[in-house]
């Protein structure tokens, strides 16, 4: 996905003259206060709801009739939001269900990712049975099924306890790894997004609008090791002064 | 009183896949008396009905024995079932129709702000207007008087659907609905795989008062239009007991009525039960 540039303002000013070029394999967070349009960045990408101006290129994709490309957007939410009333193999199974593949062709495809969030026991579990991180890893399984080429996260392990989210960022790691896909992260959490990102987006409020654009690049794996190293300490340092500055840029009392 | 059994956690799962899963288990003695309690103090309130009969000789006209009521019940047995089939069949096919008409006109109504604006009013009034305030005006206008039951049953029935209905099909989690949108899923299949299923514990909490005000309207329904001979149904055997001062009948039919009653709300409980025990929490007993 080379080249992608979207360039909207919204009515509200959400967002003013927003610019990112998101390259292909890339997994980029977008850090900033809240209220400074991040979300509402995310959502016009995937297309639920509409740039008041501006345009966003897709290249190299088939576009359907809604200016998206075909199956090729993965969304996590903040909440796991799983159907209560299908199990999990059913919550899993709904994106290729909607593009009508047959439930015995997307079995296999289901066990497989279910398997890579290391959830193949609990293919017939409901939702309620499962804990909160065992419901994100669902809706992250579900969201990886049509093997997209987009990954779309907005603030998606704000509501879980530290460990359940250390353990996710990793597995979200693993899976942008083998899989390729690019990711764009949207966080409040400096720690979080210069853990897994290798590129950070941050942004200003009122209107919402990129402050700063910082590349990373780790020398070493990411890891537990990487969390308490010097060079995680000073990067952390970097985008936090970064984000300080793009808190007060924005005028805002945050 | 409960047994906590330990999910096996996978390797890969780490430590959010250590999650209780919870076996409810009630002992074989509150099993036993869950049974008992209810039943003995059945038993008694008959006793001390028959007891305040025999020892203040009330007459048979003014309040039968128990034993009286259970001889009408076999001896006009042959007079009070097909006036039993009668009301069950105006009360169950009003339910079907509230059922099938409730849940059409609360999927016509979410479709658009519009609709649901235009037809709101006449949703209200018929809402509001007691129902069988129209059953004169209904036995000029239909001239089969079973037809004006049903549909007096039918409207009674309807709302609690309807209303229900249109709760349940909007009250869908909006980052659902998103999620459909953003996989391109069609009005048909939104409604089919996401709204339908999510107003389900709606639609049953609808079901359950519907059943019962089915009943209930078919009753009441039969007592305004005075029915007379062929095709009538329990509450005008009712009505004819009183004017014959055949009290044991008259007890006879309230307790096939009452009857009626516990298997139409056993009925829906248990589909009610059967369709969401799986997952909704209505459905679910609570252990902490």
């Amino acid at each position: 996905m080379r080249g992608v540039s979207k360039v909207f303002s919204n009515g509200t000013l959400a967002l003013k003259d927003m610019t990112l070029d998101v390259q292909r394999g890339e997994f980029l967070s977008l850090l900033g206060p809240s209220g400074c349009g991040k979300s509402t960045a995310l959502r016009i990408i995937a297309g639920l709801g509409a740039a008041s101006s501006g345009s966003i290129d897709w290249p190299s994709s088939k576009i359907n009739s809604k200016g998206l490309p075909q199956g090729d957007i993965g969304f996590v939410f903040q909440e796991p939001t799983l159907m209560p009333w299908q199990t999990v193999l059913g919550n899993v199974y709904l994106p290729l269900r909607l593009a009508g593949v047959s439930k015995a062709d997307a079995r296999p495809r289901i066990m497989e990712m279910l398997a890579s969030v290391g959830l193949a026991d609990f293919a017939d579990a409901y939702p309620r049975e499962l804990s909160g991180g065992m419901k994100m890893r669902v809706s992250i399984a579900r969201a990886l099924v049509t093997k997209p080429k987009l990954l779309l996260m907005d603030e998606p392990f704000a509501a879980l306890d530290e460990i359940t989210r250390q353990k996710l960022n990793d597995d979200v790691l693993r899976l942008w790894k083998q899989s390729g896909v690019t990711v764009i992260f949207v966080t409040h959490s400096v720690f979080e997004s210069v853990y897994l990102s290798n590129r950070i987006v941050v942004m200003k409020a009122r209107p919402g609008q990129v402050y700063a654009d910082l590349p990373l690049h780790t020398t070493g794996e990411r890891n537990a090791e990487y969390r308490t190293s010097e060079e995680y300490r000073a990067t952390t340092q970097e985008v936090s002064t970064a984000l300080h500055d793009a808190i007060h840029a924005g005028g805002g009392t945050h | 009183m409960s047994t906590i059994q330990q999910a096996g956690p996978t390797d890969e799962a780490g430590t959010d896949s250590a999650v209780a899963i919870l076996a409810p288990r009630t002992s074989s003695t509150e099993r036993v008396l869950r049974i008992v309690v209810p039943i003995t103090m059945l038993v008694l309130a008959v006793v001390a009905w028959h007891f305040t009969v025999v020892l203040n000789n009330i007459p048979k006209y003014i309040l039968p024995k128990p034993y009286d009521v259970v001889v009408s019940l076999s001896t006009d047995w042959p007079t009070l079932l097909p006036a039993l089939m009668v009301t069950l069949r105006i009360t169950f096919t009003a339910l079907i129709l509230a059922l099938v008409g409730g849940v059409a006109m609360a999927i016509v109504l979410v479709q658009s702000k519009w609709i649901e604006l235009a037809l709101f009013p006449y949703a209200v009034i018929l809402q509001v207007t007691p129902v069988i305030a129209i059953a004169p005006l209904l036995l000029i206008y239909v001239p089969d008087t079973q037809a004006v039951l049903l549909i007096i049953a039918f409207l009674v029935a309807f709302f609690p659907i309807l209303s229900n209905m249109v709760a349940g099909l909007k009250s869908v989690d909006h980052n659902l609905l998103n999620l459909y949108d953003l996989y391109g899923a069609s009005r048909w299949q939104t409604l089919i795989y996401l709204k339908l299923p999510a107003a389900l514990p709606y639609f049953m909490a609808g079901l359950r008062i519907a059943g019962g005000l089915a009943l209930i309207a078919a009753v009441v329904a039969e007592f305004a239009a005075g029915t007379a001979g062929q095709g009538s149904g329990l509450a005008f055997r009712l009505l004819e007991a009183q004017y014959r001062l055949n009290i044991p009948r008259l007890f006879a039919a309230l307790i096939m009525l009452t009857g009626t009653g516990i298997a139409i709300f056993g009925l829906t409980s248990l589909i009610a039960w059967l369709s969401l025990h799986r997952w909704h929490e209505s459905a679910i007993r609570r252990e902490n």
